[in-house]
């Protein structure tokens, strides 16, 4: 049956040893949403992510990114994905551009030398892009790790605290890309901590718990801050600290 | 073809951050150099023990050299998560084994190179006549370390104690290209050559790398999958 989703997960389960990091965890997310998972460390954002990128294997269940079964074909899913997590992913010994063009070869892009440059412009990284990423800030490094993400043309973005770290400029980046995405129909799914940056065009929020998810509401995100407060006030948190 | 594109891809990245870093190959080029010549103080040059251990003494250069180069195989893969990069990309994950262990056997081939040119010159070892079997005898011998080594080095990659776990899991595995290596060797620089033991080591050295390149491209994906 063909599904028009960008996101589908059917009873995903994970276990790390006898953790459980997913229970039972389903989710839709349609083309062009943003979504923003929401919870406290270890309640199982990060392993969901991860389960979308195909890094992680879920014990139970199926994903299905755009249409195709990750676990059947998960070159074919990858080619949809972008990911920005808080670790960037790229080598330290290698320049900017060095960086993007073995990402560009890896993707097999067509006209990679001017895809590389466009991003590195883009990213306010074109004077810098001859030198090793070791000398970098850390939010060089994010900006740059944004369009390595994104260089493909990703349908799919996935994003995991991306803000974490990041100074004034590059946060300011991040929201202003964000923003640009929702703006353009791609599908983002986030996961976050912080309800302060980056916020605006959200679709829909996600709060997981312990593996599960344990509620799901539509709004503004000052009414989603305010419902994530209170949940954080009224449940315990017995995973609080648990990571993966 | 995008399979081998992308082994390039990875093989490239590994050859580029070694020219810049030069990491892998000093640390196998100094230990070796650091072993030839303690093994220099102990034997005498020309001595008959030479002769008769120096295939042992060169092959134990060798595997210890390279198991420092395997160690920092990964390491740099560690570093920000980068394999996770390279795992998200629309790849086979076992182009990434091959890119990586292809680098590993380039890395290992020519740190070999200068240490056996060390060990001929400070222990007067003839190995010039025969140097094309030798050469082809170390090329079978550390084709089979470099590929067990780099599964394994990815499999200890993230253990705790990475260091310590690649010997322990690697050195028995690769015993039969010890022995093969060794005794091939011994047989190559032997008064005459004894080229029927050689050939039978050699052939058992390709039997080896045969099964052992072979076995790592079908499991490299359970090997990286959490």
């Amino acid at each position: 049956m063909m599904d028009d989703a960008a996101v589908v997960v059917e009873n995903a389960e994970k276990w790390f040893g006898l953790n459980p990091a997913l229970a039972n965890v389903s989710l839709r997310v349609q083309p062009g949403e943003f979504v923003v998972l929401l919870g406290r460390n270890g309640a199982g954002k990060s392993t969901l992510l991860r389960v979308l990128a195909r890094l992680v294997r879920p014990n139970r269940g199926r994903v299905r990114i755009c249409g195709l079964d990750v676990a059947r074909d998960p070159e074919r899913g990858r080619e949809r994905i972008g990911l920005v997590a808080h670790q960037t992913f790229l080598y330290p010994g290698l320049t900017a551009r060095e960086n993007l063009r073995l990402h560009a070869r890896l993707h097999g892009l067509e006209g990679a030398g001017e895809r590389v440059a466009a991003a590195l412009t883009d990213a306010g990284l074109d004077l810098s892009a001859d030198r090793p990423v070791r000398g970098f800030s850390r939010g060089m490094q994010q900006r740059l790790a944004i369009a390595r993400a994104t260089l493909h043309g990703p349908e799919l973005v996935l994003l995991d605290e991306p803000f974490t770290g990041l100074d004034l400029e590059a946060a300011e980046l991040l929201s202003g890309r964000l923003r640009q995405w929702a703006a353009a129909g791609r599908t983002v799914v986030m996961a976050t901590h912080s309800l302060e940056e980056g916020l605006e065009g959200v679709t829909r929020w996600v709060l997981l718990d312990r593996g599960r998810i344990a509620a799901e509401w539509t709004g503004d995100s000052r009414a989603a801050r305010s419902r994530y407060r209170q949940f954080l006030k009224e449940a315990p948190p017995g995973s609080e600290g648990r990571r993966h | 073809m995008k399979f081998w594109s992308q082994t390039a891809a990875v093989l490239m990245k590994d050859l580029l951050t070694e020219y810049r870093t030069r990491d892998v190959l000093t640390s196998m080029l100094l230990f070796g150099l650091l072993v030839i010549l303690m093994f220099n103080f102990a034997f005498e040059p020309d001595s008959e023990e030479i002769t008769k251990f120096g295939p042992g003494l060169l092959w134990m250069t060798f595997i210890f050299a390279g198991l420092l180069g395997m160690n920092r195989s990964f390491a740099g893969e560690k570093e920000n998560d980068a394999l996770e990069g390279l795992m998200l990309a629309p790849v086979k994950w076992s182009s990434i084994y091959l890119g990586k262990m292809l680098a590993n056997l380039l890395f290992l081939l020519l740190a070999e190179a200068i240490i056996l040119c060390l060990f001929s010159l400070l222990f007067n070892y003839g190995i010039w006549p025969r140097i094309g079997w030798m050469a082809a005898i170390t090329f079978l011998g550390t084709l089979g370390f470099a590929s067990v080594g780099t599964l394994l080095a990815a499999v200890s990659a993230n253990t705790r104690m990475s260091e310590v776990m690649l010997p322990v899991l690697l050195v028995p595995l690769v015993l039969p290209v010890i022995l093969g290596a060794v005794l091939a060797t011994a047989a190559n620089f032997a008064q005459p050559p004894e080229e029927r033991v050689m050939f039978f080591w050699m052939q058992v050295l390709a039997a080896y790398d045969i099964i052992f390149v072979t076995l790592p491209l079908m499991t490299f994906d359970y090997v990286l999958e959490k």
